[in-house]
């Protein structure tokens, strides 16, 4: 195998007849999904869950799906035999198990969502009713690691050492054991979402308010107290083990940010860097330890508190189950970990699972590293400015990015360029003077590091900044390595070699020594330095392996052979974020597959750890990089491929295909001056003038007077947006004059270079589409029609397919208007238009010339195959010549004799102080699906799966804005005839008495106890309009989503709301398997 | 300074000398280690005597040295080569520099170097021999020197100069050290051991005649083919019905004596991540790892091999029949790595006769 002398014993695969056999019981196999992507659930999940399913069928079982979320890949018809994008709730998941009987199910691969699910489907006797066998980690295991008071029981039993900690229900215990043990103590709030409402209390007075707070929002009024480890170093174990105790550790990894910061919210590195080898071994002996007492069979994560001045441990949490960490881990080391724990639970063993890397080993081995890892999190106070930034115990990135590199220094500024935040080093991110920039680096938020960096370069010391902060020195050193290095390029010393290998960037280096990129990049080219690419291998090169997976890193050998074949490069989408979310990962593998089928080699270049394009068996080859310029530039020099796609990728692959096109670079599909078109809103204004096609009526004013007269020429209100935003207030709808001064004077700074943009706002009915162009024609696989007004972001609408109130006129013209600007702007490949549809006149919002959100979905529920079709419209074949009918230049199919529904999914919980009413900003982190025989059955089972199943009999609180007043009747007819009980504060309860309907009223001091002491099972709260901040609507919003009562900000939601359980009855309607109702239209 | 490894066949690698000043060409044989921490257990390990270890995690010396992580009194590579070495460590206990330490035991090392490359053509290649000169130097003098070059007695360099005893409470176990690792009598000394350590050219009688209750042969760089004193000991040894263990060479001379062969690996087994499966009980472990050489051609009916290697299905351990002698291939002792096969010393010293002393 390799090269060795005969020996005598047998091959490792050879006479082992102690070793389980795979399971010939089982045929028919259940998997749990983890349902729309929130804070702390994001797309790792669609990635293990993909690997899972496509490891139990190369077993020859047979996959039953559950998973509401339509933006993955798991969902696809091809990677399982049935799947159900049906609510993942007790009641839909047994409808499913009692359709297809599957004789197993995996709890372990869909996240906390997917485990708590298979918990309740034990609990609820549905497994032992229709004999489902739980394969993999049993729930004996799982409880002793979810349950805080087993886990600990579990660990002081073997003698792992576990923080002290107390539940009490009392301020008064609270203060008793503060007492005893003295502060700073964790505080965490029994059974809230989340683990909202904790923290960490460091004085005395932070106790009381913390745990007043608490037990006040604990459901069962409880809370734990723990000792606070806040400042140890935070290191994490991914383990496996299999059913015959067979444990090997995949990974370790260190946080830069000490404990008291969310893993999820730490920097991580991947090995660790500052244990020694007896740090590291007891560690791992403890993990193996640990999970060999609960019992694990499969994948399982071990996070420690680590003490910087002993040798002193603590255990902090075990997850028994794949994990954001897994993922992580899977794409450091190249061991696909879901895979591997799907195997574990139908019975094979490590040591007989092939090894995927190897192809000839098994495995049972531990990946070894020989580069440097390196994640940050993606945080969304980009969008969330009001939002409290700081980081602490609960989470609250929406994605991650992870650069590899054979430096720590060049890995970490990869992964800050990966960012795709405009930062092309460790640039301070605002001027701050001497005692802020102190405060800042301690007070940790999501710009610690770039603080760090600062602070470093204003001669704070190591050991201080360590002191301060908790980062291990080690860390802060090799930061301030980057610093002085940016000293001597600003002082002229430019050693390029060693720049690089230290990560820096042309871009940074271009602006550090005044030179700019362009010069830099043509001195790096003309003196050869360029990167050469490594093979992730998970052995370190011990052995021969063919991952076809690869970093950059300057210096020495490349690895990535040419390839004769012609190859086409996939932009991938960077990491998951507000408005950039899973669907676009969707979006570039589908690309990859596309290509593939067309005999292309495809290469995709990405540095999202928890997708499934950075799998590096989806891909031909994989390369971990930033999406910037210079990073694909590089891969694209050696590659050379015959073209590149940017418009599966979101707008970070979008923004890429101008300068990649001056550069030399063939942008397959439309044309980059086409997407100019698309985006430049003077541009885009000429071309849908000369289609005669109507926008609403708008301008760009450069000062406060100029906004003034365009508002009045196109009439209030008027959706404004600032072209440079402060304090986080972008677009926003304005009523009248004094609303847009107000909004002017404290949200935007409007000059000449930094323009208002001005439309006129028309409340009509949003639509969207995305089609398929290839120049001449297009196809457009169906219409969607939001269900919320326009004025409601398109991505935190419902949104209908087929549309429910077009007329077929409407929906002519809307096609009509596609095809036309599809011609007009070359677009060839996707794209995506919203339209706003008043009575029966169309406008047109914008046109998005790339994938969208919704092609996912559109895909699932059409059956049409969009991103395939786009990629092979991209290379040149027509769509007529791929299949599709199109007289007159379009081919829209008829409508389907079925309705399904995308409902956005929020992740207030997550986010304090920010405000849950929507408009027109993106909110939401991710979506699912609802679909029926009906519009209402979609509905129901759509707001089932986004957790809006409000149950009956229930009492809904209804306080509406003065102006909404007489819109709101029918809507809360519709909720008291489905059954809902309405109070509502004092206004709306006479309005609605006065037209006859019973509610019964409450003062805000009482709605808001009402709220808080659980009586409420909905709030529909409309805004009171203006720039006068309705702050008691904030507080009831807040409260509200606190205790997890659903909140609804728009009279069009709480319409379909009321539709949904009005006329569904009391049956669950009944589940539907996507290969029954998306049959493939063509392919 | 600039300086460069330049290996039997030509293939050269530059980088930066640092560690002890680099005088005049450095020879030996080079292999690789894959651990990613552990890198003073490494540099102290006497197995690793003759050899210049290229460590292919890049970033070593990360939290520095202390004494309490050598596994002898001295560094014993012959050179320690490295991508991206660490000059400021971190780490409560440390107690000083990788470079310093280095340089103050007469160790070369070599810094910048791509050591994923090396590491990919030692494998290809199979373990060479390498010299390290300065930059200016012409590669063809080095590549001369380096296959010039031949290793001497290893053993002899690395075992202690006389016996020495670790007094315990329990059974007698005498090491023959044949370049014992710190761990192994240290693991030993734990389970209440008293523990004689002898040299490597004691002979079997004067063994015999301290009554042992049992017998540990150790560690050890080099060809065990080449150790035919030792290994007819051992053979005295085995005969004496004394429990014995062997680790690693100890393993190898073993299975010599037991009238097996060893040959020569490709590019060896250097690392804390080497799978290994017990056959009778189909359990698995990760092991520690370092040798050069793999037993071959063991009568079956003589000795049964216990353990194998998951990746290659070499020989790793072995159980006499009809005695209460065993051996294996990796390290127990671990330090470096993991310590999943810790309870071998406590499987072998629980079969010794307690009033034995
Ligand atoms: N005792 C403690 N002291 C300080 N911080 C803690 C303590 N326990 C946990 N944390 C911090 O809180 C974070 C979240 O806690 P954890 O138990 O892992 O919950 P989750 O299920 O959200 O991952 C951890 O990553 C750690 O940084
Ligand atoms: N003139 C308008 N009238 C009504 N609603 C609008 C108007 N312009 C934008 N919107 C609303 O704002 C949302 C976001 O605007 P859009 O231009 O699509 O920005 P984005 O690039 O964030 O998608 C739309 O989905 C729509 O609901
Ligand atoms: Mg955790
Ligand atoms: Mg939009």
């Amino acid at each position: 195998m390799h090269g060795f002398l005969p020996c005598i014993a047998s091959s490792p695969e050879g006479g082992d007849s102690f070793s389980m056999p795979v399971r010939q019981d089982l045929q028919s196999v259940m998997v749990i999904g983890s349902g729309p992507v929130v804070i702390g659930q994001a797309a790792e999940f669609d990635y293990a869950g993909t690997q899972a399913c496509v490891a139990l069928r190369e077993e020859g079982l047979r996959v039953v799906l559950i998973n509401s979320n339509p933006a993955t890949i798991m969902t696809d018809g091809e990677m399982a035999d049935r799947v159900y994008l049906e609510p993942l709730t007790v009641e839909s998941a047994a409808a499913v198990i009692a359709k297809e009987r599957p004789q197993g199910l995996v709890a372990t691969l869909g996240g906390q969502v997917g485990l708590n699910l298979a918990v309740a489907l034990a609990d609820a006797g549905v497994l032992d009713r229709y004999g489902v066998e739980i394969l993999g980690t049993q729930l004996p295991a799982i409880r002793k690691a979810e349950d805080r008071e087993l886990f600990k029981a579990t660990m002081v039993q073997i003698s792992e050492p576990v923080p002290e900690s107390k539940i009490i229900h009392t301020l008064a215990e609270a203060g008793a054991f503060a007492g005893q043990i003295g502060l700073p103590l964790i505080v965490r709030p029994a059974y809230t979402l989340g683990g909202s409402g904790g923290g960490i209390a460091n004085t005395p007075d932070d106790l009381r308010e913390i745990v007043r707070r608490g037990l006040r929002m604990s459901p069962i009024g409880q809370v734990l107290l723990e000792r606070s480890l806040y400042g140890w170093k935070e290191i994490e174990y991914e383990v496996m083990r299999d059913a015959g105790d067979r444990c090997i550790s995949v990974c370790n990894m260190e946080n830069l940010d000490p404990v008291g910061v969310h893993t999820g919210d730490s920097i991580v590195v991947a090995p660790s860097q500052t244990l020694n080898d007896r740090d590291f071994q007891r560690l791992r002996a403890a993990a193996f330890h640990i999970v060999r007492a609960i019992g694990v069979q499969g994948g399982c994560n071990v996070q420690f508190a680590l003490d910087p001045n002993s040798d002193q441990y603590f255990v902090i949490e075990v997850n028994p189950r794949v994990s954001r960490s897994s993922a992580l881990a899977s794409k450091a080391t190249g061991y696909p970990i879901a895979k591997v724990a799907a195997k574990i639970a139908v019975g094979l063993g490590l040591d007989e699972i092939k090894n995927p890397v190897t192809g000839t080993t098994t495995a049972f081995f531990e990946p070894t590293l020989d580069y440097c890892v390196m994640k940050i999190p993606r945080w969304p106070f980009d969008k969330f400015s009001t939002a409290d930034r700081r980081l602490g115990t609960q989470m609250k990135a929406t994605g991650e990015v992870m650069a590899i590199d054979r430096t720590f220094e060049g890995a970490l500024q990869k992964a800050v360029r990966s960012l795709d935040l405009g930062l092309d080093g460790l640039a301070a991110p605002e001027a701050l003077p001497d005692d802020q920039l102190d405060q800042a680096v301690i007070k940790a938020d999501d710009r610690r590091l770039l603080f760090l960096a600062e602070a470093l370069r204003r001669g704070r010391t190591i050991p201080a900044l360590a002191q301060a902060t908790g980062v291990d020195p080690w860390f802060l050193r090799k930061i301030l390595n980057i610093v002085e290095a940016e000293r001597e390029v600003a002082a002229g010393r430019i050693d390029l070699f060693r720049l690089k290998r230290l990560g820096f960037s042309d871009a940074r280096l271009g602006s550090l020594s005044g030179a700019g990129e362009a010069a830099v990049r043509r001195m790096r080219v003309r003196t050869g330095i360029r990167p050469s690419y490594k093979m992730v291998d998970t052995c370190a090169a011990e052995f021969e392996a063919t991952t076809p997976y690869f970093y950059s890193a300057y210096g020495g050998e490349n690895e990535s052979a040419p390839d004769q074949r012609p190859c086409v490069i996939v932009l991938g989408s960077g990491p998951i974020r507000i408005g950039q979310g899973i669907e676009f990962d969707y979006g570039s593998v589908h690309a990859v597959w596309a290509l593939r089928k067309a005999g292309l080699r495809a290469v995709i270049i990405n540095n999202n750890p928890e997708t499934v394009s950075t799998d590096f068996s989806t891909a031909d080859r994989l390369y971990f990089e930033p999406l910037t310029f210079e990073d694909v530039m590089n891969v694209i020099d050696l590659e050379q491929p015959v073209g590149v796609l940017c418009q599966f990728g979101g707008q970070t692959a979008v923004n890429l295909a101008v300068p990649l096109h001056r550069a030399g670079v063939n942008v397959l599909g439309t044309t980059p001056e086409g997407m100019d078109r698309a985006e430049d809103r003077g541009l885009f204004e000429d071309v849908l003038e000369s289609l005669h096609i109507s926008r609403p009526a708008g301008g760009a004013a450069a000062s406060l007077p100029e906004a003034e007269v365009i508002a009045e020429r196109v009439g209030f209100p008027v959706l404004v947006r600032p072209s440079y935003v402060l304090g986080g207030r972008a677009m926003e709808i304005c009523y009248d004059p004094d609303d847009l001064r107000a909004y002017v004077q404290s949200a935007a700074r409007v000059t000449p270079e930094h323009p208002l943009l001005i439309d006129h706002y028309i409340p009509g009915r949003e639509v969207e589409v995305d089609a398929v162009s290839d120049g001449g024609s297009v196809l457009i696989p169906g219409i969607l029609e939001h269900v919320e007004r326009a004025g409601v972001h398109s991505g935190d609408s419902i949104a209908v397919y087929p549309p429910h109130s077009l007329s077929a006129a409407v929906k002519a013209q809307i096609a009509r208007q596609t095809l036309d600007l599809a011609r007009a702007l070359g677009i060839v490949g996707l794209l995506n238009i919203q339209f706003v549809v008043d009575g029966e006149e169309v406008h047109v919002l914008e046109l998005n010339p790339r994938s969208s959100r919704t092609v996912p979905f559109m895909t699932k529920v059409t059956g049409v195959p969009m991103v395939a079709a786009a990629v092979r419209a991209t290379l040149r074949e027509s769509l007529e010549a791929q299949g599709y009918d199109c007289p007159g230049g379009i081919c829209l199919p008829p409508d389907p004799g079925f309705v399904a529904c995308k409902m956005p999914v929020f992740s207030w919980a997550k986010l304090h102080d920010v405000d849950t009413a929507l408009g027109p900003e993106m909110k939401s982190t991710g979506e699912v699906m609802g679909i029926g025989r009906t519009y209402p059955e979609a509905l129901r089972k759509g707001f089932l799966a986004c957790g809006l199943g409000v149950p009956v009999p229930a009492t809904a609180l209804v306080a509406i804005a003065e102006r909404d007043k007489s819109e709101a009747l029918p809507v809360v007819r519709a909720l008291v005839q489905a059954g809902l009980r309405i109070v509502a504060t004092p206004g709306t309860a006479e309005s609605l008495r006065e037209a006859g309907v019973a509610a019964e009223t409450l003062t805000a001091a009482e709605a808001m106890e009402a709220v808080r002491s659980g009586s409420i099972n909905l709030l529909v709260n409309t805004l009171t309009r203006g720039r006068q901040r309705d702050s008691d609507g904030f507080r009831l919003r807040r409260a509200a989503t606190e205790l997890g009562v659903p909140v609804l900000t728009s009279l069009d939601t709480a319409g379909a709301l009321g539709l949904a359980l009005g006329t569904a009855g009391d049956d669950v309607p009944p589940p539907w398997a996507l290969q029954d109702y998306a049959v493939p239209v063509r392919t | 300074m600039r300086a460069k490894l330049v290996l039997e066949d030509g293939r050269g690698f530059e980088g930066e000398a640092f560690g002890a000043e680099l005088r005049a060409p450095i020879c030996g044989e080079v292999v690789f280690n894959t651990g990613m921490t552990g890198y003073q257990e490494v540099l102290t390990d006497p197995s690793y005597a003759g050899q210049m270890v290229v460590m292919t995690y890049p970033l070593i010396g990360n939290y520095g040295i202390r004494e309490a992580d050598a596994e002898s009194l001295r560094p014993h590579v012959r050179a320690f080569i490295v991508a991206d070495p660490c000059d400021v460590p971190s780490h409560w206990s440390s107690e000083g520099g990788l470079a310093d330490y280095l340089a103050e035991n007469g160790i070369v090392a070599l810094a910048g170097i791509d050591t994923r490359a090396l590491t990919k053509h030692l494998r290809t290649k199979g373990t060479l021999r390498g010299a390290i000169g300065l930059a200016e130097v012409e590669d063809q003098a080095l590549a001369d020197a380096a296959e010039a070059w031949q290793p001497g007695n290893l053993v002899a360099e690395v075992t202690t100069p006389e016996a020495y005893t670790v007094p315990g409470p329990g059974p007698h176990v005498v090491v023959m050290d044949f370049g014992a690792k710190r761990n192994i009598i240290r693991s030993l000394v734990a389970l209440g051991c008293q523990v004689t350590v002898v040299p490597a050219d004691t002979g079997a009688d004067a063994i015999l005649a301290s009554a042992p209750a049992g017998i540990i042969l150790s560690n050890g760089p080099g060809d065990p083919e080449l150790l035919t004193g030792p290994r007819t000991c051992a053979r005295k040894l085995l005969e004496s019905g004394v429990p014995m263990f062997g680790i690693c060479l100890g393993h190898q001379l073993m299975a010599l004596a037991l009238g097996g062969r060893t040959s020569k690996m490709k590019f060896g087994h250097h690392g804390v991540n080497h799978p290994v499966k017990e056959i009778r009980t189909g359990r698995a472990f990760v092991t520690t790892q370092n040798h050069e050489y793999a037993v071959t051609d063991l009568d079956p009916s003589v000795a049964e091999v216990t353990h194998k290697n998951l990746n290659d299905g070499t020989v790793e351990g072995l159980r006499v029949l009809g005695r209460s002698a065993f051996s294996v291939q990796f390290h127990p002792e671990a330090c470096p790595g993991p310590g999943d096969t810790a309870d071998l010393f406590r499987e072998f010293v629980a079969q010794l006769p307690v009033a034995a002393r």
